[in-house]
């Protein structure tokens, strides 16, 4: 029993190694204080609390949107944000952390093709002309986008711009849970982006006529042949590959040795 | 708290600074650190390279794949009881019954699910944290698809079979490459944001261990941006696709053939099962780099702990490679608070270059991942040129810098804006200074057997991405695994429909397997008393479990 993995800390894969003579901090989560080593981020410090996460953890690096979260500072007035992964606790932080929040998202599949792309996002979204300009959710917003700019360029019609300025969107919602005039921003930028990628951004020609090489059967013999190779033909055609040149330029370099393309 | 490098590590940076102008103009003048032979990558790999050594390691007791040396961490978990063996549940009256149970709501799973809906089957997807909660959000530098004039599937399944030293699996391969350029073109179609030229033309770059430039790329978020895209299309199918949230599997259901026929669920918030009935299941949870072997840290999401390979392994499914897993070469060693976290192969892609403490290129920087990460562990460990962070970690630079001057001023923060934000949080501006590295447990290049219609050797069981082996071989080149949990979720979703309209249905749904393998464990004397699939990791300090006495709490 002893040496089971589960019955082991496992904090050696995953522990902040607090420098020597380390400082305790009180935080309080959800109200409730705590004693911390300082130098934790949010998360781990709730970990080392005692907590095991079932809601409001993820990637743990700052990518996924699952560990948004609240807090404010002993004796002063201002609400701030973060995520639990990437901030560092403080002491006399007062926190807790957002794990879900109800957003509106509209069923594209309804929408009309046949209006333009920011014609498209009025329908679904009608909602964003509601907005007072009041900036909450850019303040909010742990991954510093500018979000009431992209509802603006939205309202504007410039999906192009929202899109752009929306990418880093990682979807935690602490926007939707701030805004006075009820927009689920993450939702219209989700829906921005595809439109704008899909029916804006030309495409890519290079991959629709290879995707119809691969479809009209083009490569199996090439990959057929390949497959009852022994290891040393392999090796020897894997040695003699040309490597594109780093600086080379978009569509211009082409092989000495063109069969197998 | 912690504001930038210390004034000593502010030190050290100046050797870097001071090399730079040289290496400035060498790479300008195309000019590169040399590249190791064959029997360089193997000197170095059997030295080095934690797989290539006994520590950590034994073999395994019981199953399919009895007597393989493994992690001994994923020996502990696969031998080991389930927690629902003996109780007594009424198996014929299933909660739901559904076409398709997609196990894991990640990359692979999501594929899988919109493929098999598109097909007009129903899904039920489960997964143990939020949808898309899973390693592909954390994928950062792309997705390899033979899709540019000078490529071919040809030469990336030799890049994809050279990285793996020859030991892939060959249909996997060929399957692999073959449907990457239709994977890139669904995305597309789906409103992807892919890096592109002005006219449309996908920016593409190399990648460790690539001949042609095929990564294709968003931002450096590329993972991220294609589980959300996925995720959002599959909302528009809620009435073909539902998606059980804080759902795990915890075993799955056999009938009588030895055919899988659906799955036991864990709300893990209400404590309550349910039992699923399905006509193919499909396994897509992921990898293992939350058991954290021999301690390192991990770039890996949270509910990475190997459920999937537990449950199958339970009902008699093969494994294969899984003594093999990828370290990835550039973890983050500095600051404390992103140890272990990824810094993307697109740094060394867009020319960021690999130094040790005097400053000095020690190895080409897009060698494939495992000679890679041996050649940083060698530069730091067998030829002490490593640099010491305050808390005692080893590290080598990863100049990026250098980028903002081979490409231009804004590069840095335009092409690696989440691990510019990353860092600057921590007070340190990658553009400014280099970022320090070690390398850090990232994938697991092994897995659950499947044939290149995603077939496990369970008739009636699927497996896609990740949680599967073979199509890397013992090393997998950035952008593929992307790639894989794609294509290998959609042949996953292809195989449940054929099956279904060819009557292949399962029978009367039992639990008997779970008592066959305790039988077989508590003969062979392994019976630790340990339980799994594990869930979720536990990282409570001894203090806190000492505290919590072992007892059965009231409270759930």
């Amino acid at each position: 029993m002893e040496t089971s993995s589960q019955d082991k800390p496992m904090m050696t894969g995953d522990r902040t190694i607090p420098p020597e003579g380390a400082r305790y901090i009180t935080i309080y989560i959800m109200g409730q204080a705590y004693e911390i080593p300082e130098t934790l981020t949010i998360l781990k410090a709730l970990e080392f609390a005692g907590f095991q996460y079932k809601r409001g953890c993820g990637c743990r690096g700052g990518i996924c949107g699952a560990c948004g979260t609240f807090y404010r500072k002993e004796g002063d007035h201002t609400l701030f944000t973060g995520l639990a992964c990437q901030t560092v606790a403080e002491d006399g932080m007062i926190l807790a952390q957002l794990p879900f929040f109800p957003a509106n998202r509209a069923d594209h599949a309804g929408v009309d093709m046949d209006l333009s792309p920011d014609e498209q996002i009025n329908t679904l979204y009608p909602e964003i002309f509601r907005c007072v300009g009041c900036g909450t959710c850019t303040r909010t917003c742990p991954m510093d986008i500018d979000v009431m700019g992209y509802i603006a360029h939205f309202k504007r019609g410039d999906v192009a711009r929202g899109a752009k300025t929306s990418f880093d969107c990682i979807m935690c919602g602490l926007c939707v849970s701030r805004c006075p005039a009820n927009i689920s921003q993450m939702n219209v930028a989700m829906a921005g982006r595809r439109i704008y990628a899909a029916q804006m951004m030309p495409r890519s020609e290079a991959t629709k006529s290879r995707a119809d090489q691969v479809r009209e059967g083009r490569y199996e013999p090439a990959l057929a042949e390949l497959a009852q190779m022994s290891k040393e033909e392999l090796k020897e055609l894997y040695v003699g590959r040309e490597r594109e040149p780093d600086l080379s330029k978009p569509g211009e370099w082409m092989p000495a040795d063109t069969t197998n393309l | 708290m912690q504001h930038g490098y210390t004034p000593e590590m502010l030190e050290q940076i100046k050797r870097v600074e001071a090399s730079r102008p040289e290496r400035l103009a060498e790479s300008q003048a195309g000019k590169a650190f040399q590249a190791m032979s064959m029997d360089q990558r193997d000197e170095v790999l059997n030295a080095y390279h934690p797989d290539y050594t006994e520590e950590g390691r034994r073999a395994l007791g019981i199953g399919a794949n009895k007597g393989e040396v493994y992690p001994e961490e994923l020996v502990d978990l696969l031998e080991s009881r389930s927690f629902i063996e003996g109780v007594e549940v009424d198996l014929s009256k299933p909660d739901i019954e559904t076409d398709v149970l997609v196990i894991g709501g990640g990359g692979a799973g999501t594929a899988c699910a919109l493929t098999a809906a598109q097909a007009g089957l129903n899904v039920i997807v489960s997964t143990k944290l939020r949808h898309g909660d899973s390693n592909t959000v954390m994928a950062e530098g792309g997705i390899q698809g033979a899709d540019q004039e000078p490529d071919s599937p040809y030469f990336h399944y030799l890049d994809v079979i050279g990285g793996g030293h020859f030991k892939n699996d060959r249909g996997l391969v060929a399957a692999m490459t073959n449907d990457a350029p239709l994977i890139i073109e669904w995305l597309e179609s789906l409103g992807m944001m892919f890096d592109k030229h002005p006219d449309g033309r996908m920016q593409v770059r190399h990648g460790g261990g690539t001949s042609r430039k095929r990564m294709h790329s968003a931002g450096d978020m590329t993972g991220a941006e294609i589980m959300r895209v996925l995720r959002d299309e599959s909302r528009d199918h809620k009435d073909k696709i539902k998606v059980l949230e804080f759902s795990p599997a915890v075993e799955l259901l056999m009938d009588e053939n030895g055919r899988c026929a659906g799955a036991i669920l864990n709300n893990i918030e209400t404590a309550t099962y349910q039992v699923v009935k399905a006509k193919s299941v499909v396994i897509a949870t992921g990898g293992t780099g939350r058991l954290h072997y021999r301690g390192f840290a991990c770039t890996n999401h949270y509910g990475a702990t190997g459920d999937g390979l537990v449950m199958a392994y339970r009902a008699g499914a093969k494994l294969g490679y899984m003594e093999s897993v990828q370290y990835h070469p550039t973890g983050t060693a500095f600051p404390e608070q992103n140890v272990g976290l990824l810094v993307t192969e697109k740094v060394r892609g867009l020319g960021g270059q690999l130094l040790n403490i005097e400053g000095e290129q020690f190895v080409f920087p897009l060698e494939p991942r495992d000679v890679e990460s041996a050649a940083i562990i060698r530069e730091c460990v067998g030829r002490k040129k490593g640099v010491r962070t305050p808390t005692g970690r080893l590290g080598v630079w990863l100049d990026s810098p250098l980028i903002d001057q081979l490409h231009g001023a804004g590069t840095v923060e335009r092409e690696l804006p989440a691990k510019y934000i990353q860092f600057k949080r921590f007070g340190i501006d990658i553009a400014k200074v280099p970022m320090l590295i070690y390398p850090t447990l990232h994938y697991q290049n092994g897995g659950i057997t499947i044939d290149d219609k995603s077939q496990t050797t369970i008739p009636g069981l699927y497996a896609a991405g990740e949680t599967t082996g073979g199509v890397h071989g013992h090393n997998r080149l950035m952008g593929n695994s992307l790639l894989d949990i794609l294509v290998f979720g959609r042949r996953a979703a292809l195989a449940a429909v054929a099956a279904i309209e060819a009557g292949d249905l399962p029978g009367a749904a039992n639990l008997n397997h779970l008592t066959t393998y305790a039988d077989e464990l508590e003969a062979a004397n392994l019976d630790r008393g340990i339980k799994s699939p594990m869930i979720l990791p536990n990282y409570a300090t001894d203090e806190i479990r000492a505290h919590r006495w072992n007892v059965d709490s009231p409270v759930i």
